[in-house]
């Protein structure tokens, strides 16, 4: 992705979302400098992709708020989160699959006006996901889980974000392919400067790439640290991180 | 009458006998009110009469065990027909055979939908229930020698015994026929619903996997539960050609199922006694609205109509206001309107309190 | 042998406007998974509403284009007030409100044009075309089967290679993933509809010269329509058209050798054993479906 505007910051403070009686998310602050990585790591149900939900808008949180490049956009409904530069790339990656893997990609950039740039967009997709270029016209439900995968990174770059939610890019991928993936996230933020918040159970491999990381727990932050200091501390490791 | 939602209390014979005494005291209220009003309001209540058997057939059906029918207007037109063909004889059937008969043969008739009518759900069974609404009648034409085509038959239900005497109205000879058998069939009913047969119905409607793990045998009960509500359907429609001293193909409409439809929806979908309610306004509404037209005069066009545009209305603001699912959500747009805190939905019937001692296999 | 023929290739017509309602059924249900039965009533209105312009002197194409955007009004109208607060609850609420749909409707038409049937004018010939002993299709019906061919192309077209076309699958699809996408789903949910309805009035102007318009002359007509979605499978479009042109040659046996009077039930009776052999449609590749 050569050219692009940059990433914007991303301002998260005492956010709270509920499903009816269930609290998902009791207060949760954190930070996302422009141009860096942010892991948000925890366990099964500790609030991870409902705080990503929160952040496009999937759900409406009860109260907090949420700043894009300092503008307020909490309670914003996805269609315009999207429009305003936040792309999420949602846990289990919601490729459609009754569409074929051009369609699904094209969709990503639909709500763009320039047309002429959509279909560069759409080319550097396929430049940067070969096996995408290969299968244009094949249903995405023929795909691999890794080209699945791709499909969804891909769709998410093709509307040109400023800020990326990845929920859990690695579910299920080999660790050949988890690498990489990795490893795209953190060219295309060096590259581009875009900015991203990735929600991972693969507390490792993200904090590999990550700039910064967080650790929720049952709704809230419990740590919030330099990678390196997290992967260190051994009750957090054990309590949250599982490695 | 007893809630369908209630789950039963104490033996099975102190419900029986409150039930039967609560008929019992409305038989006398009943009696009352029918001698001491004008012709045309005891041919009102003859009509309201076999409203009631209708709609609470299909609260049964919906409210108790989850299934729709839009078929319920075809299914009184075959107790309608099956009334008219034994009265037509020439020496006829006492009426109470005639009309049991009615019921029989519905019944079966309801046996072979219903054994379809169980594999469908949702929409498709909706849509096939339509199917038989919009079908049926036209056996009418095509049996027309028997069946009279589009005029129908003729029912000779006769007078009044002789023994009350050469003046006493047919109508009120009518109202009593019919509200006779609706106490019955709301008895009946009322047992049904608070007997184990009416629990296995309630679990099947809450969750046909779990019921079907409790050992229930989840199409029979579906189909039971058709053939029950067939039954009432078809005592509906003999008391309707009895009434109406016809049968014709007109009077059982797609319009008839979907009133009665309205009308169970507007009794809340899960109480005898709404259905009672339901049917007193399937019968008022029409009344009132050729009222209302007379005296703006609106013409005939508008009075035939006013009647559908209300139920019609009436399914559309129950749904939207409802939205969380026909049972509850209608019982607690009802409990707002009587002023009461809203109604838990009817969930107290655990499924493992379904005891069914053979294995059904 | 050449009645055979005749009655087969009579069939066509008729089976094409049940090709045309199953469509319109399956473009809603693919949208919302709602099943709309005031489908073949709202059809009926619009109908009225051509039959009215005619009434008044204008051409069989003016009352035609009124019926086609009467319906586009009406579907969009009934989506996005009545249907869309019952989209995602319970299946049997969204049957409900449309049920009550079709009685408001029904009962509306009764009001304004009352009950009796108006024959609609054909603009075309209905005599047959002869070949040997072979008398079948006249050119109004030639102009039924074009116009709901044509309609039926169109569609694919606007579903398949416009920009519109793709936000309405995804959006039919998974709704939620196209709106993080940044689609409008409401509006493309309301289009579909709106689509569909119109899909509906041009089936109820064409039918309505053989089935005189009357406010439940289109009950039957929508149980075919109907019926043809099912055989199909309630997701195919393709499979729609299949299922109600089949349906509509199957009936039209039933009409010649049987009784006309029998059609409808003869149509519930396929529309049964469909849903007990092969519940998800003769033409459907979508995987098992719950019925
Ligand atoms: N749609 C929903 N309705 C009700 N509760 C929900 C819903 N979605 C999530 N929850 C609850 O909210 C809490 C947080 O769930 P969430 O999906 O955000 O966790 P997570 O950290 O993403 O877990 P995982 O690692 O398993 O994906 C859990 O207790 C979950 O049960
Ligand atoms: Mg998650």
């Amino acid at each position: 992705m050569a050219e692009g505007a940059g990433g914007l910051s991303l301002e998260v403070k005492d956010l709270v979302t509920s499903y009816g009686a269930i609290t998902a998310l009791n207060g949760v602050s954190l930070s996302v400098p422009a141009g860096s990585i942010t892991a948000v790591l925890g366990a099964n149900g500790a609030g991870k992709s409902s705080l990503l939900r929160s952040l496009s808008g999937l759900v409406r949180p009860r109260s907090g708020s949420v700043l894009l490049d300092g503008k307020e956009i909490a309670g914003r409904a996805p269609e315009d989160v999207v429009q305003l530069g936040m792309s999420h790339v949602p846990e289990g990656r919601g490729v459609i699959a009754e569409l074929t893997v051009d369609d699904n990609l094209r969709l990503g950039g639909l709500w763009r006006k320039d047309k002429a740039d959509r279909s560069a967009a759409l080319e550097e997709a396929y430049a940067l996901f070969p096996p995408l270029d290969q299968r244009r016209k094949r249903l995405a439900m023929t795909l691999s889980g890794g080209e699945r995968q791709m499909l969804a990174l891909g769709r998410a770059l093709v509307a040109r974000p400023r800020v990326l939610l990845l929920d859990e890019p690695s579910l299920g991928l080999a660790p050949r392919i988890t690498a990489q993936i990795m490893g795209l996230v953190r060219r295309l933020c060096d590259e581009t400067g875009l900015t991203v918040l990735l929600v991972e159970q693969n507390a490792r491999s993200a904090l590999s790439v990550a700039d910064h990381g967080v650790v929720l727990n049952l709704g809230s932050v419990v740590a919030s640290d330099d990678p390196a200091k997290l992967a260190a501390d051994d009750n957090l490791r054990h309590a949250y991180l599982g490695f | 009458m007893a809630t369908l939602a209630l789950p039963r209390r104490g033996p099975l014979r102190s419900t029986l006998v409150r039930h039967v005494v609560l008929a019992i005291v409305g038989a006398l209220l009943l009696l009352v009110l029918t001698t001491s009003v004008s012709a045309y309001r005891d041919f009102q209540m003859a009509n309201i009469g076999y409203y009631v058997v209708a709609v609470a057939g299909l609260t049964v059906l919906t409210g108790l065990n989850g299934q729709i029918s839009l078929g319920h207007g075809a299914l009184m037109m075959v107790g309608a027909y099956t009334c008219a063909l034994l009265l037509e004889r020439d020496n006829p059937l006492p009426l109470a055979v005639v009309l049991v008969l009615c019921v029989v043969v519905t019944a079966a008739v309801g046996a072979l939908v219903g054994a379809a009518a169980a594999r469908l759900r949702g929409p498709y069974l909706a849509g096939a229930t339509l199917a038989f609404a919009v079908g049926l009648p036209g056996l009418t034409s095509h049996y027309a020698d028997t069946l009279g085509g589009d005029n129908g038959l003729n029912v000779l239900s006769g007078p009044p015994p002789a023994s009350l005497g050469l003046d006493f109205p047919p109508e009120r000879w009518q109202a009593w026929i019919t509200l006779s058998a609706a106490l019955i069939t709301l008895v009946l009913l009322a047992n049904l619903a608070s007997s184990r047969v009416g629990r296995t119905f309630r679990a099947v409607r809450d969750d046909e996997v779990s019921a079907e793990l409790a050992g229930i045998h989840v199409a029979r009960t579906q189909v039971l539960a058709f053939v029950i509500s067939a039954a009432c359907a078809g005592l509906a429609g003999g008391l309707l050609a009895f009434v109406s001293g016809q049968a014709s193909p007109g009077a059982f409409s797609v319009a008839l199922s979907l009133s009665i439809l309205a009308g169970a929806v507007l009794g809340g979908l899960g109480s005898l006694t709404g259905a009672v309610y339901g049917a007193i306004a399937l019968v008022m509404l029409p009344a009132w609205s050729s009222n209302a037209s007379d005296r703006f005069s609106l013409g005939t066009n508008v009075q035939h109509n006013l009647p559908l545009l209300v139920y019609g209305a009436l399914l559309i603001v129950v749904m939207l206001a409802a939205p969380q699912g026909l049972q509850g959500g209608v019982r607690r747009l009802l409990g707002l309107l009587h002023g009461r805190a809203p109604a838990t939905p009817a969930r107290n019937d655990p499924v493992t309190e379904v005891t069914v001692s053979e294995p059904d296999r | 042998m050449a009645r055979f023929l005749s009655v087969t290739l009579g069939g066509l017509s008729g089976g094409m406007i049940y090709a045309a309602v199953a469509l319109s059924l399956v473009l809603i249900w693919r949208a919302t998974r709602v099943l709309n039965f005031a489908q073949g009533a709202m059809a009926m209105f619009t109908a009225y509403l051509a039959y009215k312009v005619l009434e008044h002197g204008g051409s069989y194409w003016v009352a035609l284009l009124v019926a086609l955007a009467s319906g586009l009004v009406l579907g969009a109208f009934v989506e996005r007030v009545l249907v869309r607060p019952v989209e995602n609850g319970p299946p049997l609420n969204a049957v409900v409100v449309t049920l009550g749909v079709f009685i408001v409707v029904e009962g509306l038409a009764g009001m304004f044009f009352g009950g009796t049937p108006h024959r609609y004018p054909t603009h075309f010939s209905n005599v047959n075309y002869r070949v040997g002993d072979v008398s079948a299709l006249a050119p109004f019906d030639i102009w039924v089967i074009v116009s709901v061919l044509v309609v039926a192309v169109l569609l694919g077209l606007l579903f398949r290679y416009t920009d519109v076309g793709l936000r309405m699958r995804a959006a039919a699809f998974e709704g939620e993933v196209a709106r993080m996408l940044g689609v409008r789903v409401g509006r493309m949910l309301t289009l579909g509809w709106a689509l569909a309805a119109v899909i509906g009035a041009l089936a109820a102007v064409l039918v309505s010269p053989n089935v005189p318009l009357s406010p439940t002359s289109m009950d039957e007509v929508f149980v075919f329509g109907f019926t043809g979605a099912v055989i199909g499978g309630l997701d195919s479009p393709v499979g729609a058209i299949l299922g109600g042109v089949g349906l509509g040659v199957l009936l039209n046996y039933v009409a010649a050798y049987a009784g006309s009077d029998l059609q409808t039930l003869s149509a519930l009776a396929v529309l049964v054993l469909v849903l007990m052999i092969k519940p998800s449609g003769l033409f459907s590749t979508t995987a098992t479906r719950r019925v």
